[in-house]
């Protein structure tokens, strides 16, 4: 074999590390080293300084936010979770193969369709006078409100998880070995106890996954807490856009941003610690 | 039919409802004549379509959105595809962190992906270009355009590059005229699902847009004012167009596998 140089490797390998290298990792690592940076005259000059990392951590706002924020989407992680179980399990257990193919088939598409016009369309469902309190109006209850709440934030989030924790409960639940529940069913053991010494176990990766990808989406969500949560309190999210947007005080929203990615980061961790770990 | 499957099926029809309530209601009142919409409806009307595609910016809005969508679907799919046969052909050193640089993109906020953007595209002199969007929606859309790709490589039969090399067909050959024909359908997929993600994405493309806002920017600085039923009708041409891609991008997919 003549060692000489073949390119054909390469020219499938390189494309995503020079992409990702040069517009992905990149423009993190400028935004953390920004978060070291000094604005002087409304310009940023490159330093190595504490400063906005002593004002940010040192301000009540900031960790006020930071705990909304965390709360909101620890709730909003756990309620989907629990809102999604039924469902995936009907569809893994008590629907046909074709019947389950097409619910998954109908969860992807608004997964991927414009959550921005998803949350203004609840913004006119849940108004003060919109169709939901016109219809609790005719039965006399109401009218609530709904809109720049807590409630509306998590109807927002639940929009954009719900599909995605379906899906990928449905995936881990169905994929379950059935001899197991037979055995436990011919061990005599109750139902409940099926469910949750033997089917949960079973299926904990996609269900322990589930919880983790709502708590990110949610956790970075901005839509949700602006238009429907009324962006009181702010959320991080909410915080870096008002940082960023009135000016000039990028390296402020950088702060923010970084310790967002460290919480998600010892977030996933600790799940996959979950959902991997304590196993034979 | 038991009681419990009676149940389990009246739960999914709540669980579709909620999900697919919000497109419906767009949908819905994009046709009502009430200014400010809740029911009863009011009539029958193509007002809101007519103002709202009366308005030069929103025309200038798809165009823009038509461009960094194609654009960055072509160079995600390309990217997504050369990662995925790359994972399915060799093994390497690092691999592991190799397939984490390639799937880790949808798991950072879009707010922090939208501030670092703007920042780095600030550095190379693109920010508010329309180049600058398609860069960050390829950055995004190439995970999921890798992903698909991968599992079309899956159903592909490895001896059958193979066999093409032993009958004296280059690697370049064999890409062309087995591996490449082969994983079509799932570029095609590849392509409408991207496009659909960049055609929806508008927090990256907010921060780096400038003035060059693409369809979803456009509505959220019409969002900024007030309640408005032009969103509904321009949200309903959003809808259908992505729904379609997504639609396509599954058939896609679906009609090879179920062979």
């Amino acid at each position: 074999m003549s060692k000489r140089f073949d390119p054909y490797p390469h020219v499938w390998r390189l494309p995503l590390l020079i992409w990702q290298g040069l517009f992905f990792v990149g423009p993190l690592l400028l935004m953390v080293a920004l978060s070291f940076w000094v604005v002087r005259n409304y310009r940023m000059e490159p330093a190595f300084v504490l400063d906005n990392w002593e004002r940010m951590l040192g301000r009540e706002v900031f960790w006020n936010a930071y705990g909304v924020t965390f709360r909101r989407a620890a709730v909003a992680a756990a309620l989907a979770s629990l809102i999604a179980f039924p469902a995936s399990f009907a569809l893994a257990f008590r629907v046909s193969d074709a019947a389950r193919r097409w619910a998954i088939f109908f969860l992807i598409v608004p997964f991927f369709t414009s959550y921005l016009v998803r949350v203004y369309a609840w913004q006119v469902l849940l108004a003060e006078s919109g169709p939901i309190n016109a219809v609790l109006g005719f039965g006399g209850l109401g009218p609530f409100t709904m809109l720049n709440s807590a409630f509306g934030a998590m109807v927002g989030y639940l929009t954009l998880v719900l599909p995605l924790v379906v899906i990928l409960q449905t995936f881990s639940l169905a994929a379950v070995d059935r001899t197991l529940i037979e055995a436990a069913w011919n061990l005599g053991a109750s139902p409940r106890a099926t469910l949750f010494r033997v089917i949960i176990p079973a299926a904990k990766v996609g269900l322990i996954l589930g919880f983790v990808f709502a708590f990110i989406l949610s956790f970075g969500d901005f839509v949700s807490p602006f238009y429907l949560g009324g962006s009181k309190p702010p959320t991080l999210s909410i915080l870096i856009i008002d940082t960023t947007k009135s000016g000039q005080q990028w390296p402020r929203a950088a702060v923010v941003a970084v310790m967002m990615i460290l919480t998600l980061f010892a977030v996933a961790s600790a799940a996959v610690g979950a959902a991997y770990g304590r196993r034979r | 039919m038991r009681a419990g499957d009676l149940l389990a099926r009246l739960y999914l029809l709540a669980l579709f409802v909620f999900v697919f309530a919000p497109i419906v209601t767009s949908m819905v009142f994009s046709f009502n004549s009430d200014r400010f919409p809740t029911v009863p409806l009011g009539h029958f009307t193509l007002r809101w379509y007519e103002t709202a595609f009366a308005r030069p910016e929103v025309w200038t809005a798809f165009r823009n959105s038509l461009i960094v969508a194609v654009s960055a679907a072509a160079l995600s799919t390309a990217l997504g595809f050369a990662t995925a046969y790359t994972d399915f052909r060799y093994g390497f050193r690092f691999k592991q962190a190799y397939l984490a640089l390639a799937l880790l993109p949808p798991t950072i906020p879009l707010v922090i992906m939208g501030l670092a953007m703007l920042a780095w595209l600030g550095r190379l002199g693109l920010s508010g270009t329309l180049t600058g969007i398609v860069i960050a929606h390829t950055v995004m859309g190439a995970p999921f355009a890798m992903a698909i790709c991968r599992l079309r490589l899956q159903q592909m039969d490895p001896a059958l590059e193979a066999a093409a090399w032993n009958l004296g067909a280059s690697p370049w050959r064999a890409m062309g005229t087995v591996v490449l024909p082969f994983c079509l359908p799932a570029l095609i997929s590849a392509f409408c699902l991207t496009a659909a993600v960049s055609f929806d994405e508008f927090i990256v493309a907010w921060f780096v847009s400038g003035l060059n806002r693409t369809v979803p920017v456009a509505i959220l600085e019409i969002l900024q004012g007030n309640v408005d039923p032009q969103i509904n009708a321009i949200g309903t041409v959003v809808f259908l167009t992505s729904m379609t891609l997504v639609v396509v991008a599954q058939l896609m997919l679906l009609r090879r596998t179920a062979r």
